[in-house]
């Protein structure tokens, strides 16, 4: 079964702006995709309309099977969890510790009370453990996580993405604010815990040499618009330019639409 | 630079109406200096002989405050989450609230007291609710300023989670917020304390009370050994206070 249908998905800001011209496209289970394109192209404004952190304007989102598009509160936290979020700021509670963010991925999971009060179960406290292992800081499990580099910072918000066990991980510019090295490990390390557990991944990237090496498949948008969407072999360097620089490679590319 | 000029001279206007209107008596000015070099040495040397009491008053000052703040802290901590924008569960809800403070925070606590002494009678009680009213309408909105200091990064992070908006609230925000809140505590409990003095001073309990009964007696030196104590009682709260504060910003 498709785990994500995107249809016709419309996004107006209240200001007028319009971040996203009806993009649609399907997700499969385990695929690893890049978005790329310009700076406000959409891309953000995308990831956020699929776990609805931003209400799109008109358009549906199906995921794995279920059209969640208008879902509210209970049923909207059981989506969202199954949608784990990664951010170019990393986004951690600074003062508490690596371990505690970790088990932030499990807020989803528990009822008011016990999520506020930090009551996390054993279980879950051993896989959020499993999980730091797993993105190599287990030694700085118990440091507060402002106390770690950029790198660790992201890798920690992998960790707490993989917590929520989810299906799907959104992942915006997640080596955005990285120097090269560690942008390496953080996604050789996002893109192994993907692989391994079967979970896709929407990322956002700016570089599109780190898109070729990671991704299964890439997504080009422009100005709201999805304007590719193929495998890494099939982006050429003038789709490429055609994404990033728009109007005078229209013609030559051949892809002028109708907006 | 014209408009300043208007606004400039309109203020001067103003002043010396204000000044003609109110037709002091100059030649009293003198004549009070030395009336005031008179009661100065009434004053001195301070007379402790009523120590018991003024101590035993001191204490319910501070406990009037001690209490007047922490229920003020309990009851603003609470609130302040709905109030804060950023992350209010209802809009109209955070104006509503917002909207009761400011009112709250209109009306001077002096005021306040004489409401409750109609209301519960007097002792240290009008004085509590005083305090309390007064500081629930300021600890509101300062809580929620430094709420709304908070990354809206992390509240979008535990969002996407699925956490529900407590988990949000606890987990995520007041983490960020808490030295700011404690910080905040702290100062308001030193202003309450030196409000608290002033209290007794209509019969809300205290050693405010011991202030006005030492001067309708004319026992200025009295007077003075109670200004000693309550200046030694704020100023030394402040003092802890500061290091508090200190050791605070030391932890960010
Ligand atoms: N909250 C908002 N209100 C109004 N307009 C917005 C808002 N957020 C984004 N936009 C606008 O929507 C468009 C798409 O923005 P978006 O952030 O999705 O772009 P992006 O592709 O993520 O860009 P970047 O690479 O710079 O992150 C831009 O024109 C942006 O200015
Ligand atoms: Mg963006």
């Amino acid at each position: 079964m498709t785990l994500l249908q995107v249809e016709q998905l419309k996004k107006v800001y209240p200001d007028g702006t319009v971040g996203l011209k009806g993009i649609s496209f399907e997700l499969e289970a385990g695929e690893f995709v890049a978005v790329i394109g310009p700076s406000g192209a959409g891309k953000s404004t995308l990831l956020r309309c699929l776990n609805r952190m931003v209400e799109s304007s008109s358009g549906t989102i199906t995921l794995q099977g279920n059209t969640i598009t208008k879902v509210k509160a209970k049923q909207l936290r059981a989506v969202r969890r199954k949608m784990g979020m990664i951010f170019q700021g990393y986004n951690l509670v600074a003062r508490s510790t690596v371990l505690t963010n970790v088990l932030h991925g499990r807020l989803g999971y528990m009822n008011s009370l016990k999520g506020a009060l930090g009551l996390f179960n054993k279980q879950d406290t051993e896989l959020a453990k499993a999980l730091l292992n797993k993105v190599g800081l287990s030694e700085q499990m118990y440091k507060r996580a402002d106390e770690l580099s950029g790198g660790q910072q992201q890798r920690v918000g992998i960790a707490r993405a993989l917590a929520q066990r989810p299906a799907l991980i959104l992942a915006d510019e997640p080596i955005a604010s990285l120097d090269p090295a560690a942008s390496q490990t953080v996604m050789q390390t996002l893109y192994e815990a993907c692989k391994a557990d079967g979970i896709a991944c929407l990322c956002n990237l700016h570089q599109v040499e780190v898109a070729k090496k990671f991704a299964t498949r890439i997504i080009g948008i422009r100005a709201g618009e999805k304007v590719f969407d193929g495998a890494p072999e099939q982006l050429t360097d003038e789709m490429i330019s055609y994404i990033y620089e728009g109007a005078k490679h229209e013609e030559a590319v051949g892809r002028k639409e109708t907006a | 630079m014209g408009k300043l000029k208007l606004y400039f001279s309109a203020c001067l206007v103003v002043f010396v109406l204000c000044l003609l209107q109110l037709q002091f008596d100059y030649s009293k000015l003198w004549s009070g200096l030395f009336k005031l070099g008179n009661t100065i040495s009434l004053m001195l040397p301070p007379d402790a002989s009523q120590w018991q009491y003024v101590l035993s008053a001191a204490i319910e000052s501070v406990q009037v405050a001690i209490i007047g703040t922490v229920l003020a802290i309990v009851c603003s901590f609470f609130l302040s989450f709905l109030a804060a924008s950023n992350i209010t569960p209802h809009p109209a809800l955070s104006w509503a609230i917002r909207g009761i403070c400011s009112l709250l925070r209109s009306i001077p606590t002096l005021i306040w007291v004489l409401i409750f002494i109609v209301a519960v009678g007097l002792g240290p009680l009008p004085g509590v609710l005083a305090i309390m009213i007064g500081a629930i309408g300021s600890l509101i909105k300062v809580f929620a300023q430094s709420i709304e200091e908070v990354d809206e990064g992390v509240i979008e992070a535990l969002r996407a989670t699925g956490s529900s908006w407590l988990g949000i609230v606890i987990q995520g925000v007041l983490p960020c917020a808490l030295t700011a809140l404690l910080a905040w505590c702290v100062m308001r409990f030193e202003g309450d304390l030196a409000e608290s003095t002033i209290l007794g001073t209509v019969g809300a309990g205290g050693i405010g009370y011991e202030l006005s009964h030492a001067m309708r007696g004319y026992r200025y030196d009295q007077a003075l050994f109670v200004g000693i104590v309550i200046f030694v009682m704020v100023f030394s709260v402040e003092l802890v206070a500061n290091r508090l504060k200190l050791k605070m910003a030391k932890r960010l």
